[in-house]
C-alpha cells in the first residue's frame, strides 16, 4: 500500500533513525539544511546503519545511488515524501 | 583445571578491575562465553572464557584491581585434572562458596547453613550485622582465620540490598529498553546480561522518539561523570602509548595514491545485488586488501620486542575507531587475511558499534599484528600515523575522492585514495614498506579476489 507521507512524519522517521546511531544526538536543534554526516560524525559504518532504519522505517529498499538525498534533515524529507512509504510506520 | 586470566586488552593495559562476575562456582561455561565484566582505562570490557568447562572456584572478588595475568577464577575443564597428576589447587574453601551464593541469592534469600562457630566474630560485628539484618553465616570472612572484618560485612550489606538483578544487566537493559524486573533469568539466581540480551527483542524496536530523548537526557546526567573519568583515563592511556611510539621508534614514511575505479564499480554493483544489511563499505575492501599484503610482506606484521622482530602468524587487524566523544579504542579482526568479505563486514560493523557503545568484548581487544586507521570519513587526504607499539606499522586510509587521473595516456575522472604506511625503521627498511604498498594497490585492482 504506497500513500504519500507528510513532511512531519517523514522528519520523525529520519530522527528516530538517527538516534538509534548516535543516542544522545541533538537533532532537533540542527538546521534544516545542515549535512547530517559531518554534524552528527557518521562514518561509512553508521551512515549504513542510518539506511537500514530509515529503509526499515519507510518500507523501502534505498539504493546507494539515493545516499546523496540523504545529506540533510530537509533533503531526507523530500527524498521521502517524493518515494512515500509502502508500510507506514509511526 | 585450567586458569581463567586478566587478559591484556591492549598493549597499554598493565592491570584491570573485576568490575562483576557473570558466573559463579559450578555454572557451566562454554569457550567464548562472557564471564566477567572488566573495567580498565579504556572501557568496561566484557571478558570472554578461553575454555569449555565448569567454574571452580572465583579467585578474584569484585572492585579488585589485578594485574595482566593474574589468575581470576578456575575453571574444571573436561575431562577433569588427568590421573596421577597433583590436584593445582586444594579444593574450594566453603567460604568462597559462600560468598558466591550470598551474592547471587535473590529476595528471599536462603543462604546455605554453615557453622557459625567456624568463624570468629567480634561482637561489634555482630552488633553491625544485626543493625543491618544481615546473617553472619552467609558472610565471607576475609580478616586473619577467617574472621569477618567491617569491610566484609559491608559489602555483605550492599549485596543484600542489591536486587536481584546484576548492575551490568541493569545498565544493558536500560539501553536496551528492556523492563529486567520482567525477565525471567535462565538460571538460578539474579537477571544477568545474557538474560537482558535474550529478552531484549533482535532489532530493538525504536521507542516513540519524546521518550528516548527524556530517557537519554536522564541517563546522560547520571552517566556524566563516569565518562569523565573515563575520557581522563583513556587520554592518558593514548598519551602514554603515543610517547612511548614516538621516543622508541623510528617511523619511516611512505604514501601511495591508489585508483579505485575497479574497486568501486565492484562495489556499487555488488550493493545493488545484495540486502542493505549485506552491503560493503570501501572501508572494508581497504582493510582486507591491508590484511592480505600484510600477510604477503610478512616484515611489517607482527611486533617488535627486546630488540627483535617477532612475525605474527596471523593477521590480527586493529582498526582504530574513533568513540563518539573524543578518545579511541581499537577493536581487533583476527585472521582477517583469511576472512571472507562478508563475515569482515559483520565483524567490523559489530566490534565498532561494541566499542562505540563503551560495551567491548575481550575477543574485539585482543593485540593487533599491525593497525588500520581510516580518517577517511573525515574528509581527510592522507595521514601520518603514528605506531602503535610493540606493532611494527600503522596503515593510513584517506578519503575516498574523484580526480582527474590518466589512464592508458587519457584524462578521466577516477575515484582515488592516498594509503600511507608508517613502519618501524629498526625492524623493515623503505624497499618493504614500498612493496607492501604496492600488493594493497595491487589488490584493490582485483577486489573480485578479495
Amino acid at each position: 500500500m504506497n500513500r504519500i507521507i507528510d513532511d512531519r512524519v517523514a522528519a520523525e522517521l529520519v530522527t528516530a533513525s538517527l538516534l538509534t546511531i548516535v543516542p544522545d544526538a541533538d537533532v532537533g536543534s540542527l538546521g534544516e539544511h545542515t549535512d547530517l554526516r559531518d554534524s552528527l560524525e557518521l562514518d561509512s559504518l553508521d551512515f549504513l546503519s542510518f539506511v537500514e532504519q530509515l529503509g526499515r522505517r519507510s518500507g523501502r529498499r534505498i539504493d546507494e545511488d539515493d545516499y546523496d538525498r540523504l545529506r540533510t534533515m530537509h533533503s531526507c524529507v523530500e527524498y521521502l515524501c517524493e518515494h512515500g512509504m509502502s508500510r507506514p510506520q509511526p | 583445571m585450567a586458569e581463567f586470566r586478566m587478559p591484556s586488552l591492549g598493549a597499554d593495559m598493565e592491570q584491570g578491575t573485576v568490575v562483576e562476575w557473570l558466573v559463579k562456582p559450578g555454572d557451566p561455561v562454554r569457550r567464548g562465553d562472557i564471564v566477567a565484566v572488566v573495567d580498565t582505562a579504556k572501557a568496561a570490557v566484557e571478558v570472554e572464557c578461553f575454555d569449555t568447562g565448569v567454574v571452580e572456584r572465583l579467585l578474584v572478588g569484585e572492585g579488585e584491581v589485578v594485574p595482566v595475568g593474574t589468575p581470576l577464577a578456575l575453571i574444571a575443564t573436561e575431562p577433569a585434572a588427568a590421573p596421577g597428576e597433583p590436584a593445582p589447587e586444594p579444593m574450594p574453601e566453603p567460604a568462597e562458596r559462600v560468598e558466591a551464593e550470598v551474592r547471587v541469592e535473590p529476595a528471599p534469600r536462603r543462604p546455605r547453613p554453615r557453622p557459625v562457630a567456624a568463624v570468629p566474630v567480634t561482637p561489634i560485628i555482630r552488633k553491625l550485622a544485626a543493625e543491618a539484618g544481615i546473617d553472619l553465616s552467609t558472610v565471607h570472612g576475609t580478616g586473619r582465620g577467617g574472621a569477618i572484618t567491617r569491610h566484609d560485612l559491608a559489602r555483605a550489606v550492599h549485596h543484600a540490598e542489591r536486587p536481584a538483578v546484576t548492575p551490568y544487566a541493569r545498565r544493558l537493559a536500560a539501553e536496551l529498553g528492556v523492563d529486567p524486573a520482567a525477565i525471567e533469568p535462565a538460571r538460578a539466581g539474579p537477571v544477568r546480561a545474557a538474560d537482558v540480551r535474550a529478552a531484549a527483542p533482535a532489532e530493538p524496536a525504536p521507542p516513540p522518539v519524546a521518550s528516548t530523548v527524556a530517557s537519554t537526557a536522564a541517563s546522560t546526567a547520571a552517566t556524566r561523570a563516569a565518562e569523565q573519568r573515563r575520557t581522563t583515563d583513556m587520554r592518558a592511556a593514548i598519551a602514554e602509548l603515543m610517547s612511548r611510539a614516538n621516543r622508541e621508534i623510528p617511523h619511516y614514511h611512505l604514501a601511495s595514491t591508489i585508483d579505485l575505479g575497479t574497486a568501486m564499480a565492484w562495489l556499487h554493483a555488488h550493493n545493488r545485488a545484495v540486502p542493505v544489511a549485506e552491503r560493503l563499505v570501501p572501508a572494508v575492501l581497504m582493510l582486507k586488501a591491508t590484511a592480505r599484503a600484510a600477510a604477503e610482506v610478512g616484515e611489517l606484521n607482527g611486533h617488535w620486542l627486546d630488540g627483535t622482530f617477532h612475525a605474527a602468524s596471523t593477521v590480527d587487524l586493529g582498526v582504530a575507531t574513533a568513540l563518539r566523544g573524543g578518545g579511541l579504542l581499537v577493536p581487533v579482526l583476527r585472521d582477517a587475511a583469511a576472512t571472507p568479505l562478508t563475515e569482515l563486514m559483520y565483524r567490523l560493523r559489530d566490534g565498532v558499534a561494541r566499542v562505540r557503545a563503551g560495551r567491548p568484548r575481550s575477543s574485539d581487544l585482543v593485540p593487533a599484528s599491525i593497525t588500520v586507521t581510516n580518517l577517511g570519513d573525515l574528509g581527510v587526504d592522507l595521514v601520518h600515523g603514528v605506531i602503535h607499539p610493540p606493532q611494527v606499522a600503522l596503515v593510513g586510509f584517506g578519503a575516498v575522492v574523484e580526480r582527474p587521473w590518466a589512464v592508458d595516456g587519457l584524462l578521466g575522472v577516477r575515484p582515488v585514495v592516498t594509503v600511507t604506511l608508517a613502519a618501524d625503521h629498526r625492524a623493515t627498511d623503505g624497499a618493504i614498506g614500498g612493496r607492501f604498498l604496492h600488493a594493497i594497490e595491487g589488490m584493490l585492482q582485483r577486489p573480485e579476489e578479495l
